[in-house]
């Protein structure tokens, strides 16, 4: 826990306009999509429109013949290049080499000198295709005369990100394994007082940042510079570098500001194959993806659960097993990682003495499934939160209060071997239990729910950043952190101004360029504020100390003869802004200081995770009996955030979640159907809408600066997604009295279910 | 072909293909870029302009249908002494956005309901927004900066 309880705050804990406010409210924030370089090419890509076929032949010569055409690269011309990558599993070529593992797989790129050439000349490469044998679900991915989708073993990533060995490529469908275990849970199950088992089904979603996966590639013979929409530039520097066999320092990944991330943007995306069409084509050159286009490149991994949860007499969880099955797509992607930390978030934020958990994701010929934001805790809360309430209903708890009495306490370690829980959750859920009125009377047909989630989140703690005091005393920070809308322009400078007394207007974000910026492992997993807010924290106090020494030489003192005081020294009856240790430093009115720190998995960050992300969210329903169709009455989020540095931000971050699992809770499901995805557009996705926002919104944070991070912050932005389809699944079954264990609870579902139970009588 | 039209306010000439967009004049000719595209199939809102005070999808809005049309991006909002629009002040100040990337259209949106009903309650709000998609915010301090914008713009009227 942090020691750090400071409360007197200037800058920090306040909610201070976005740094980013003007430029995005008159249209002037850079994107990728608006960029353009001398000399730019466009590139069109020409995807599968089988499953699972060999490529027989690929003839491009009408297309390349075409005007305006500057080359086509197929998986054929790629000589020179190492052109599998992949952080967790190298198994993912940038263009399908010899047989395609989805529809929808690119197969060519055309490079042209505008979009619409490009575009118009894809029909004119003929690709032959042998059709093999498919599979779209784990289970037929599993079976014995199972077709495999990748036939050789696969090299582990440099930068895999999880902890057991690599699974894939032994013969099987199976990308990666996990499995967490202790107690006897046997024995637990055996001698519990109640026990409810189900099966459940979290569907494959969609992300839809509105800005689709856009990048420009700028290849020469020596250096590869790639502009793109990524939330973690440095990890995709790594795969380039690695494609390329360049040293680390001729990859630059630069990355503007990003419209939407939701980790759908983290990893490697299309970098790869804009920087091979660069590298062809000689010549800077921009891919722009449709979004029907993006639905076919990243989801979320569906996952299939079989869940048991046991209660002893007393009203104490004693015990709980799963399997976990996900699908996983035809590429490993971030899925190993998404496979532990599903694992690892079944337990939920609950001391159960006896778990049991295997995980395990399949290759299948679908799109490839990625991170997504909750990071495969929400696919496993819906089967946890459900049978939550399904207990407590069995052995007549008020699933409310059976919460509390189960809940993991502070400093409690629930986890074995994981970081004491750092949460307050007893608080969380009161404090969403009255935001909806818990207790109070409801019509008929309405229902009202509880429901929370702990996230082993902060990723892996590798940070570093550079803070430039100017003679001014104005700041620059450099930051290997993304700016996705999430706020980290504004939040970091808030920490900055916090610690070197300087007006938060003065500090300015140099952000995501690996050129130019230190190294930050990535810009996710809710890891930002408390990992590079730690770095900008200390970096700051580095440069102060530097300045201390400055000030001691200009003064003519010894430096404990210094003394700090907000925003400059004092030295006896002298006193020196920043400013002026600067300039009398260097007599002249110009010139710097650089403030450095380094975070790695030592000291406070050792123990991991980096902290546990917690919430609470609560809900109030209506079900229309005829229709089968939810309306959402109320909602409220309670993020458990340690220390909010910028309070309306970190609001911003739970309702945004909670209205992403309100999505996936209602109506939001990719569906397949045989070899295609039917609804892989925008016009049949359906995403929440503004006619879609509950009755009534409360927005609460409980703030006990109990994070690791800066003042005891810890991060937020996931964890009000994780719990919104259990807590819709919970209260339909309140409301009308069926339970359903699938989302999206669509009104279909709900009024099939009501039938049956009529039926039943 | 030639394009005549007015864009924020002054007259303006360019030579477009039949084919091409609004959005794309805008974006590529023009180099506005603040109008953003992204479903291209007039779902979600992130392209609106207004033509004649209509708010329209660029994306899908052919440019030579403009011809002799009064069109406003979100350029045309900021006042020249860098005064900007209330509904741009009042996103800024509820949180009304996170990555940005609809905000244009959004307040292209919310800016022609205001110009129709000065006043609108939550569910009028609600009912006229419906067509811009939001993925950030959850649309809660959306609806509240309109409001706030709302208010603003009716006391600068009484004054």
């Amino acid at each position: 826990m942090s020691a750090e309880k400071k409360t007197d705050f200037h800058v920090v804990n306040h909610s201070l306009p976005r740094r980013d406010g003007r430029v995005k409210v008159t249209g002037k924030a850079q994107y990728v999509a608006d960029l353009r370089l001398i000399g730019m090419a466009y590139a069109k890509v020409l995807r599968s429109t089988y499953a699972h076929a060999k490529i027989i032949s690929i003839d491009k010569s009408r297309a390349e013949a075409r005007p305006g055409v500057y080359c086509v690269v197929t998986g054929y011309d790629l000589e020179g290049l190492s052109p599998y990558y992949g952080h967790a599993v190298k198994d993912h070529p940038l263009l399908a080499i010899d047989k395609v593992r989805y529809a929808g797989e690119p197969v060519a790129a055309v490079v042209a000198v505008d979009e619409r050439t490009a575009f118009e000349a894809l029909e004119f490469i003929d690709v032959k295709y042998e059709e093999l044998k498919a599979v779209f679900t784990p289970a037929e991915a599993l079976a014995e005369d199972a077709p495999l989708l990748h036939e050789r073993q696969f090299e582990a990533g440099a930068l895999r990100g999880f902890e057991g060995e690599v699974s894939a490529g032994k013969g099987t469908n199976i990308c990666q394994t996990h499995k967490i275990q202790w107690g006897d849970v046997d024995k637990a199950f055996k001698e519990a007082a109640a026990v409810v088992e189900g099966n459940y089904y979290f569907p494959m979603t969609y992300a839809y940042a509105m800005e689709p996966y856009v990048a420009v590639a700028e290849v020469n013979d020596q250096d590869v510079t790639i502009y793109s929409s990524a939330q973690h530039p440095f990890m995709v520097r790594h795969d380039l570098k690695s494609v390329f066999n360049l040293p680390v320092s001729s990859v630059r990944l630069i990355v503007p500001f990003v419209g939407g991330g939701y980790g759908s943007k983290s990893y490697t995306k299309i970098e790869p194959l804009v920087a091979a069409c660069s590298w062809k084509a000689k010549r800077p050159v921009k891919l722009q993806l449709t979004v029907e286009e993006a639905m076919l490149t990243t989801r979320s991994d569906d996952a299939y659960t079989w869940m048991r949860t046991a209660a002893d007499a007393n009203g104490k969880i004693i015990a709980r097993q799963a399997k976990i099955v996900m699908n996983t797509g035809a590429y490993a992607e971030n899925s190993p990682l998404v496979v532990e930390k599903s694992t690892n978030r079944c337990v939920g934020p609950y001391a159960i003495p006896n778990v049991l958990i295997e995980n395990s994701s399949l290759y299948t010929n679908t799109v490839p499934a990625s991170s997504y934001r909750g990071f495969g805790c929400a696919q496993v809360t819906l089967p946890g939160e459900s049978q939550i309430d399904e207990l407590a209903a069995k052995i007549g708890k008020d699933p409310y209060e059976f919460r509390l009495a189960n809940a993991a306490k502070p400093g409690e370690e629930f986890f074995p071997g994981m970081r004491p829980f750092d949460g307050t959750l007893k608080q969380d859920l009161e404090t969403a239990a009255k935001a909806i009125g818990w207790g109070k009377p409801l019509p008929k047909g309405h229902g009202r729910t509880v429901a929370c989630s702990g996230s082993d989140a902060g990723a892996y703690p590798l940070t570093s950043t550079a803070i430039r005091v100017h003679a001014d005393g104005s700041v620059t920070i450099m930051t290997g952190s993304t700016e996705l809308g999430q706020g980290s322009h504004t939040v970091l400078p808030q920490i900055a101004a916090e610690e070197l007394g300087i007006p938060f207007e003065k500090v300015r974000v140099v952000s995501s360029d690996t050129a130019i910026t230190p190294y930050d492992r990535s810009t996710g997993a809710s890891r930002t504020t408390t990992l590079m807010g730690t770095a900008v924290l200390e970096a700051s106090r580095e440069a102060i100390q530097q300045m201390v020494v400055m000030a001691a030489d200009v003064l003519k003192v010894k430096i404990e003869q210094v003394r700090v005081v907000r925003g400059g020294v004092r030295c006896g009856e002298a006193q020196l802004k920043w400013s002026e240790v600067i300039s009398k430093f260097y007599a002249l009115p110009d010139g710097e200081v650089i403030g450095r720190a380094y975070i790695r998995k030592s000291g406070k960050f050792s123990a991991l995770p980096v902290f546990w992300e917690t919430a609470a969210t609560g809900v109030e329903i209506s079900v229309d009996e005829e229709t089968g169709k939810i309306t959402m009455e109320k909602l409220a989020t309670v993020g458990d955030v340690g220390l909010a540095i910028n309070p309306a931000l970190a609001e911003g971050q739970d309702i945004g979640a909670a209205t992403m699992g309100m999505g996936i809770g209602l109506f939001e499901e990719l569906v397949y159907e045989g070899s295609q995805l039917v609804n892989g557009s925008i016009l049949d996705y359906r995403l929440p809408r503004f006619s879609d926002l509950p009755k009534e919104v409360e927005l609460h944070l409980v703030q006990n600066q109990d994070g690791v991070g800066p003042y005891g912050a810890k991060g937020g932005g996931e964890a009000s997604l994780n719990s919104m389809a259990a807590n819709i699944a919970n209260a339909v079954d309140r409301a009308v009295g069926v339970r359903i264990r699938q989302a999206p609870l669509t009104p279909e579902r709900i009024w099939r279910a009501m039938k049956e139970k009529r039926d039943k009588g | 072909m030639n394009l005549r039209f007015t864009l924020n306010g002054k007259p303006w000439q360019v030579d477009c293909e039949p084919q091409e967009t609004l959005a794309e004049v805008l974006r590529n000719t023009l180099n506005l870029n603040g109008t953003k595209v992204s479903c291209e199939v007039q779902v979600c809102g992130a392209c609106t302009v207004l033509v004649d005070g209509v708010p329209v999808s660029a994306c899908t809005y052919l440019a030579y249908e403009a011809r002799g049309k009064s069109v406003t991006t979100i350029e045309g909002l900021e006042k020249p002494d860098g005064t900007l629009h209330p509904l741009q002040q009042a996103f800024i100040d509820e949180f009304a956005f996170q990555c940005g990337y609809c905000t244009p259209g959004m307040i292209m949106s919310a800016k022609a309901l205001l110009d129709e009903n000065p006043q609108p309650t939550r569910d009028e709000i609600i009912h006229y927004m419906d067509g811009n998609i939001c993925r950030c915010t959850g649309y809660v301090p959306i609806v509240a900066a309109i409001q706030r914008a709302s208010e603003v713009m009716s006391k600068e009227t009484k004054k």
